[in-house]
Order: structure tokens, then C-alpha cells, then sequence
């Protein structure tokens, strides 16, 4: 088991304690449907005893995850949103949390339409800039939440600069770890205390199973999250837990091509006549171009870029054939969304615009399908939507 | 308008036209292809909806009669959905004698988020009513109760939540809409850990929320997605096959569950057996405490777990499993004690579980 630690990564992702069933040597972990388990004495139970608490299925994730991601501890939930929401849950009336400003609409919503109403403030801020970070501390400030890259406008924080200006005052870092899995970035090792996943994205990969995770690396929080899990019950089920771990086998490869693609076809957007802006961190132009280096060991598969107008975006939608039209990111197939009524639409219009989510940005997450291809198809698009502008102006 | 019996039996089918499929089926894509901007086809993301989670909810809400289900991803999740509608300041009326796990989010939980909760004997609305105050935004009663199986007046307790203004929550687990449906009795919200009854085979961990009228059925809605603590595709599948035998499960669960109280009642190592006359559940004590572990460890077909509403048979041991997190001053004080035993009766041949029980209960005697 010793010797397991020394594997790299992606070796970690098929080789850990759940390689093979102690009983039988299967190679596959089973599917434990029982939601509850037999006991033998009423003054010692065993492990499981039902299956909110605790399922073996589940539970293999769970080490998994933690594995990957260096903690100790891995919880799993139903979704992403219930794995952030069951994080909140940690917080208390009167608490604060300082949150980067362009977070996922779902964040959003969770923190500015419910856990107001329990008496939990929050101040959004461009986690770029450390000194607005600073300045936004309140004596009960209590959590930093930092999503990195940030979605959808791809802005690189600084972990650990952040986890040393939470740690001076006491408070936890909460770090959503889905753009970018722990194939390329450990937040945990650079400072977090609790990192987040919606495991619906890159993790599974598929676009099979809404899931969620919480890795953390200190006993007092697990023991907190553990019980919070168990009390809320927002939990995996175990189909999906299963469904999860066989995404996570292919996650290195899965990655690493992506990422290849997304660098080519950010390359391509950024020197369209067409394509007004490009943000992704593995350009150079990015402004925590260096940083996102240092802290990663890659740029990740999403990027957005601006169009000329909302009617370009709107004509860009309907002619590409390759992407699909969706919400949501991280898997084998290309999936092309508009932030703007989609992923961000709880946020309100003036608070998108300030944050400069515009009505002409879109959000590409790069899958598996060859980069020409791509390529080809957005150049099409592109090409059709100019020439058309231009016909209409010569009339 | 059809009888639940046939409700139950006839779930998801003709909900698919193109293949004619009679069985659901089970849809696991997490997007749904928009053909532009603006041109959902009703279904965006898994989380906000997904079209065999829909089928339950759809399911529960017409067996229950309210307006609009809600699946969660386990009971507890059901019960945490429901309390992010309310906030802080808000108060609860709750009854008094309630599952450990309710008990553990409401005074673990919600009361760090300044929602407190007041825990009064439900069976008597006088209490109760006692009991409100200018906070009070909700009454949530468990009937009949767990582990006693105290039945509450669910009608009387309506009228007074009317008068007042407050929301009525019934957790249904126990009977299930064949047997009890609050709403049509005057309740806003049910509850169900779908895990027990409906699901019925101890294989899917589930929860159910039915809402009546538009401003709740919008506000759950709206914490359903936002929490996301929402059934996957393949549980709610799981669910609806479980439903399907609902009726014929609840039968015998209860012809069962009969024929066991009043054998229990006349055995000498008993001293109390507290069943209502209806469902599948029963609770009661056994003689002596120092008994209990042998008692369990003597039982050669019934299950020692957690949980209940399986086909199989159970027996719970309340101060110990479901009841653990309540502490042991308020768990005497309600009359959850150490002698204590809460059975889940199966649906296994009657004569075989009264043989197990006899036989696990007459050494008791003759050992001591």
C-alpha cells in the first residue's frame, strides 16, 4: 500500500485500494444497492450501517477522490451544488465569506438568495487583486471562496496567497477544483483547507451523472463535513458513485488531449478578424498567464472568447455543427454554452455585465473530437456570419 | 380519476410515444441540446430536470393529491430542502417523539442558522396551539410518530395551522398515500424518506417532497435546484419500480403486522406493544433491558438494521440506531427507552416471523 503513494497521478487513477474486490477479485468495484446493512450486537455495530451514512460503493469514491486530490477525506454528494451547499453549511448566523466575483451563477444564487436569509453575509471580489481581497475581510469573515479558473471568465487566483491571507485571520479556503481536476492543480497542497468539485464535469467526463465532492486534509474538518454529509444527506447514490470512478480512469487522457485542442483553438479564436477576445489561461497574453504555470500543471479545456454582437453569437450557435448547445462543461463532447442565459442566467443582467459577462461571450469546453475538425467548423461559421454582416452593409 | 392502486402500477407507462416503451426509460445525459438561443426542449440541466426523476415526482404528487413533487436524494435531503425555504428567526413546531436524524438537522443544524424548533406532543392540537407563537412559521409532524406510533389528528392540526397561518408539514413515511394523504386532510407540504415504503426493497436511498399550492410548489422548486440535493436518474427509476407494488406490499406488510401485535401482546416476555391498527409498523418492550442483545442475537430470520419499510423483515433498536442522536434525558423523558424495540414488519410468510420471535423470546426465559 506504501509503495501505491510513489505511483504518479495517472497511474493512481486505475492502480489504488479499490483495484480489485478482497472477496471475489473483481476488478471493478461493486454496485452496493443495500441501503442498509445487518447487525450483530446492539452494543457494536459494524461499519455500514445504513446507506446515508455510509455505503461501500460510495466509500470508493470517496478514497479515490481523496487520493487524487492529496487530503485525507472525501465526501460525495448529489451534485456539485449540494456538495458547495452542504461546504456552507459549516458557517453559522452572523459569519461572512469572501467570494471570488465572477463564480458560477449556481454559487450565486446559493449565496446571495439563501444563505442570506440564515444570516450569512458575503462580499464579492476580483480574487486577482489581492488588495480588494484584504480590504473585503470583516472581523467575521470566515471562508474564502475561490474558483480558479473562474467561470466563465477564466481570471487566475493566486491559492496561495489567498490561504495565507485567510489563515492570518482565522478563516477557511474553499476552493472549486472543476475546471481544472487535481490531474493539474492540488489546492490542498497549496494551502486550501476544503476543495470542491462538481464531479458532473471533468471527473466523470461523460455527461452521464450529476455528482459532487468535498476533499479535505484535516481530521476536525472532516469530522465537521462527515457529519454535515450524514445530517443533510445529500449524498451519491451508488449507481452514480460507480459511474463517477469508471470517468475517473480515463481522466489523464481525457485531459491531456483536450488541453492540446483548446490551446489550438484558442490560438485559432485569437487571431480571427472576428473574434473580439479570448480568455484562457494557457495564452500568453493571459494576465496570470505565469502564475496559472506556477500553480498548475496545465491550462484546463475551457475557454470563452467575445463575439461582435449578441446577434453574431446567435448566428455562431446555429451554424456550428460540432458542439453541442448546452449547459454544462468537461466532457467527451464538445459543449458550446452562452453564460448569459445559461450558466449564469440566476445572475442578474447589471451584475453580469459589471462583471463583464457580456451578451456576446461564449463558453467553449473542448471534448475529444479532433481540433481540425473544430477548427474547421468555427471557421465556417465564422466566415458565413462576416460575409453575411458584410452583404448587409453593401446593401 | 383512477385508485391508487392503479396509480402505483401503471407508473411511467405511456409517459414515452415514439418506441411505445411500457417501462421507462432511465436517462442519464447530464445536457440537453438546444437547437438555439432560447429553444430549451423543458429539459436544460440534470439538476433543474430530468425526465424519469420528473415521472416520480409526477407520480407522488397525484398519489398524494398536492400540486408538485420534488425527488431528493435521500429523506434527509427532502427534510434540509424544505427547512431552506424558511430563515433565520423562524421558528418550528415539531413533534415531540421524531425520527433521530430530523431532530439531529433541526437542533445541530438549523438552530446555528437561527431557525429554532419547539418539540411538543402533537396528539393533542390544545398543546400545541399552546405552543405558537409570532415566529412560528411551520408545524411538522411525524404520524404516527417514530418509534411510538402515536397518530395525530392531522385534520384538527390543520385547521389550527390555517387559523394562524402556518405552513403544515406531514412526514408520510410510515403509511404512505395508500394508507394516509395529509394534504387532502388540510397539510401545505408531505414528506417521505422514500428509502422505506415506496421504494420497499432496501436497495434505493430516496426522498419525496409533494407541495400544495403555487407560491410552496415555487419556492421548493427553487430550493430543489439551487441546494441540488436532487435523485439521480437511476434511483428514481429504482423508485418507480419499487412503486409499482406499493399496494400489494402494504396489504400484507399490514395483515402481517396485525396478526404479530397481538401475538406480541400475549407473550409473557413483552410487557407493551404500541401499534395503531394500520401499516406495517410496530414498536415494543421487551421485559428486561439486559435482555435486548440476546433477544437480537437469538432471531434466526428477522434482520437486526437500521431502516425499514423493506419486504424484509426488521428490528430496530431505537436508543441505539435511529434515536442515537437525541439525548438519553429527552429520549426517556417521551418514553424511547432501553426495553424498546421498533419492528418493521416484512412481507415473509406470517407463520415463520411469529416462530422466529417465539423462539427468540422464549429463551430469553429460560436462559435467565
Amino acid at each position: 500500500m506504501t509503495k501505491e503513494h510513489n505511483f504518479s497521478f495517472e497511474t493512481k487513477l486505475l492502480h489504488n485500494e479499490h483495484k480489485y474486490d478482497p472477496t471475489n477479485g473483481a476488478v471493478s468495484v461493486p454496485i452496493q444497492h443495500a441501503s442498509t446493512f445487518h447487525q450483530h450486537s446492539v452494543d457494536e455495530f459494524g461499519k455500514y450501517d445504513y446507506g446515508r451514512s455510509a455505503n461501500p460503493t460510495r466509500e470508493a469514491f470517496e478514497t479515490v477522490i481523496a487520493n487524487l486530490e492529496e487530503g485525507t477525506n472525501g465526501y460525495a454528494f448529489s451534485s456539485g451544488m449540494a456538495a458547495i451547499s452542504t461546504a456552507f453549511l459549516l458557517l453559522s448566523q452572523g459569519d461572512h465569506v469572501v467570494i471570488t466575483e465572477d463564480v458560477y451563477g449556481g454559487t450565486y444564487r446559493m449565496v446571495t438568495e439563501v444563505l442570506s436569509r440564515f444570516g450569512i453575509e458575503h462580499t464579492f471580489v476580483d480574487m486577482t487583486d489581492l488588495t480588494a481581497v484584504k480590504q473585503a475581510i470583516r472581523p467575521n469573515t470566515k471562508v474564502f471562496y475561490v474558483e480558479t479558473p473562474s467561470n466563465p471568465l477564466l481570471k487566475v487566483t493566486d491559492i496561495r496567497a489567498i490561504s495565507e491571507i485567510a489563515k492570518s485571520v482565522g478563516a477557511l479556503t474553499f476552493v472549486d477544483n472543476t475546471f481544472l481536476t487535481p490531474a493539474l492543480q492540488k489546492p490542498l497542497l497549496l494551502g486550501a483547507d476544503v476543495v470542491l468539485h462538481s464531479a458532473t464535469k471533468f471527473l466523470s467526463g461523460h455527461s452521464d451523472v450529476v455528482a459532487g465532492a468535498i476533499v479535505v486534509n484535516d481530521p476536525d474538518l472532516a469530522k465537521q463535513i462527515g457529519f454535515l454529509q450524514n445530517s443533510f444527506g445529500a449524498v451519491l447514490g451508488v449507481q452514480d458513485a460507480w459511474l463517477v470512478l469508471r470517468g475517473i480512469k480515463t481522466l489523464s487522457v481525457r485531459m491531456d488531449f483536450s488541453i492540446k485542442s483548446a490551446i489550438q483553438i484558442a490560438h485559432f479564436l485569437q487571431n480571427h478578424p472576428s473574434v473580439k477576445k479570448v480568455y484562457y489561461p494557457g495564452l500568453t497574453n493571459h494576465p496570470q498567464y505565469e502564475l496559472q504555470k506556477e500553480q498548475s500543471e496545465g491550462a484546463g479545456a475551457v475557454l470563452s472568447f467575445e463575439l461582435e454582437s449578441e446577434e453574431a453569437v446567435k448566428q455562431f450557435v446555429e451554424l456550428t455543427e460540432i458542439p453541442v448547445f448546452a449547459v454544462s462543461l468537461g466532457a467527451v463532447e464538445s459543449i458550446l454554452s452562452y453564460p448569459a442565459k445559461m450558466s449564469h442566467a440566476a445572475m442578474p443582467i447589471e451584475q453580469r455585465l459589471k462583471r463583464g459577462i457580456s451578451q456576446s461571450l461564449l463558453r467553449l469546453s473542448v471534448g475529444l473530437e479532433h481540433p481540425d475538425d473544430i477548427i474547421k467548423d468555427f471557421s465556417a461559421a465564422l466566415e458565413t456570419i462576416s460575409a453575411k454582416n458584410q452583404g448587409e452593409i453593401v446593401r | 380519476m383512477y385508485k391508487n392502486e392503479t396509480k402505483v402500477a401503471q407508473i411511467g407507462n405511456r409517459s414515452e410515444t415514439q418506441t411505445g416503451t411500457v417501462n421507462p426509460p432511465v436517462y442519464f445525459s447530464t445536457a440537453y441540446r438546444h437547437e438555439g438561443i432560447g429553444q430549451s426542449t423543458g429539459f436544460d440541466y440534470i439538476r433543474t430536470g430530468n425526465p424519469t426523476r420528473k415521472l416520480v415526482e409526477a407520480a407522488i404528487a397525484d398519489l398524494e393529491g398536492g400540486d408538485q413533487g420534488f425527488a431528493c436524494s435521500s429523506g434527509m435531503a427532502a427534510i434540509t430542502t424544505i427547512l431552506a425555504i424558511f430563515e433565520s428567526g423562524d421558528e418550528w413546531i415539531v413533534s415531540r417523539d421524531l425520527y433521530g436524524g430530523t431532530y439531529r438537522i433541526l437542533e445541530q443544524g438549523f438552530k446555528k442558522w437561527g431557525l429554532s424548533s419547539t418539540y411538543v406532543q402533537t396528539h393533542d392540537v390544545s398543546i400545541i396551539e399552546q405552543a405558537i407563537t409570532e415566529k412560528t412559521k411551520a408545524i411538522f409532524i411525524e404520524t404516527p410518530t417514530n418509534p411510538l406510533m402515536e397518530e395525530t389528528d392531522i385534520q384538527a392540526v390543520a385547521e389550527l395551522a390555517k387559523k394562524y397561518n402556518i405552513l403544515l408539514i406531514v412526514d408520510n413515511t410510515f403509511y404512505t398515500p395508500l394508507l394516509q394523504r395529509p394534504i387532502e386532510l388540510g397539510a401545505d407540504i408531505v414528506i417521505h424518506s422514500a428509502t422505506k415504503y415506496l421504494g420497499g426493497h432496501n436497495d434505493v436511498l430516496a426522498g419525496l417532497i409533494v407541495g400544495k399550492g403555487k407560491e410552496v410548489c415555487e419556492q421548493l422548486g427553487f430550493h430543489h435546484n439551487s441546494i441540488g440535493a436532487v435523485l439521480s436518474p437511476f434511483d428514481s427509476w429504482l423508485l418507480i419500480r419499487g412503486m409499482k407494488t406499493l399496494a400489494l406490499r402494504m396489504k400484507q406488510h399490514e395483515s402481517n403486522a396485525r396478526e404479530l401485535a397481538s401475538f406480541l401482546k400475549n407473550h409473557a416476555n413483552v410487557v407493551d406493544v404500541l401499534y395503531p391498527g394500520r401499516g406495517g409498523m410496530l414498536s415494543f418492550r421487551i421485559k428486561k433491558e439486559e435482555w435486548v442483545n440476546s433477544f437480537l442475537q437469538n432471531l434466526n430470520l428477522i434482520t437486526f438494521a437500521e431502516s425499514l419499510g423493506g419486504v424484509e423483515s426488521f428490528i430496530t433498536y431505537p436508543a441505539t440506531q435511529t434515536h442515537a442522536d437525541i439525548p438519553e434525558e429527552v429520549r426517556f423523558s417521551i418514553g424511547v427507552c432501553n426495553r424498546l424495540l421498533r419492528f418493521s414488519v416484512g412481507i415473509e410468510d406470517v407463520e415463520d416471523l411469529i416462530k422466529d420471535i417465539d423462539q427468540a423470546l422464549t429463551r430469553l426465559s429460560s436462559e435467565a
